[in-house]
């Protein structure tokens, strides 16, 4: 993976005390990038969201396994419009997600749990699970002015 | 984050502070539902007024609250929800769930 032309790479050990540092992280730089406030704190969420599922399924609770978030610009062409966005990029090397559950559940069901994911794709236009070669990787992209989410799973790149 | 206790006649105000992530919930979890299952409160309310975010984990601690409360026959009550908490429960359809007030005085009022 080529680690040039990102704007933030943080290497973090599986520990849920530095999730509220990759928060406010997170926070100040979806505030510098000019995204509202709403979409700021859903960015961050989903980040949050994301490192929390890899501490708790693919790290199994394990601290000190490592995780990398990257973050970087990223423009998509959409017929004849470019659309600007952030796109975070998060590496693990633990269990890989059973992709039948990469879907937040109902919300019909009041239950505790499983709603990690449901954070994530309220928050995000595009999300993208991959995994290949003991290397799992999650990207998020929020758009500006999108509503449109897309999710997509696949197997190695 | 911190939780402080105030007891009163048949009410505890758990006046929590900082962020409900996973490095916390559980604390959470393991307060609330000791004053239902052990301490048989009639009454918990959650002061969550300094609280700055709520996860994913701390929403399915309160949730697990809320479901240990109806299985004693108590009440959960939550009031000073900053947006962020106000916002999460909102993506989450749980606000409807929850006996919710914006201040202290009407959270021992009702």
């Amino acid at each position: 993976m080529n680690r040039k032309g990102w704007l933030l790479r943080l290497e973090l050990p599986s520990n849920p005390e530095i999730l509220c540092v990759v928060r406010s992280a997170v926070m100040r730089l979806a505030e510098e990038m000019g995204f509202s406030t709403e979409d700021c704190r859903g960015l961050t969420r989903a980040v949050d969201e994301a490192l929390t599922n890899i501490i708790r399924h693919a790290y199994d609770g394990r601290p000190g396994q490592p995780i990398e978030l990257l973050c970087r610009r990223v423009q998509n062409r959409a017929g004849n419009k470019q659309q600007a966005g952030l796109e975070f990029v998060l590496v693990d090397h633990g269990t890989a997600a059973d992709r039948k559950k990469l879907c937040g559940r109902s919300l019909d069901d009041v239950r505790p749990g499983g709603l990690g994911l449901h954070f994530i794709e309220d928050a995000v236009d595009v999300m993208q699970y991959t995994s290949h070669a003991h290397e799992n990787r999650l990207r998020l992209v929020k758009y500006f002015s999108n509503p449109k989410i897309e999710v997509k799973t696949a197997k190695g790149e | 984050m911190q939780i402080s206790t105030r007891r009163f006649d048949k009410t505890v105000i758990l006046d929590i502070s900082g962020d409900i992530d996973l490095a916390h919930s559980t604390e959470v979890r393991r307060m609330v539902l000791a004053e239902f299952r052990e301490k048989k409160t009639p009454r918990v309310i959650l002061n969550l007024h300094d609280v700055n975010y709520i996860d994913s984990s701390g929403v399915a601690s309160l949730v697990e609250g809320l479901k240990a409360s109806r299985d004693v026959g108590s009440r959960l009550i939550l009031f000073g929800l900053s947006p962020v908490a106000h916002e999460v429960l909102q993506i989450s359809r749980l606000l409807k769930m929850f006996e919710i007030y914006d201040t202290e005085e009407l959270a021992l009022q009702a």
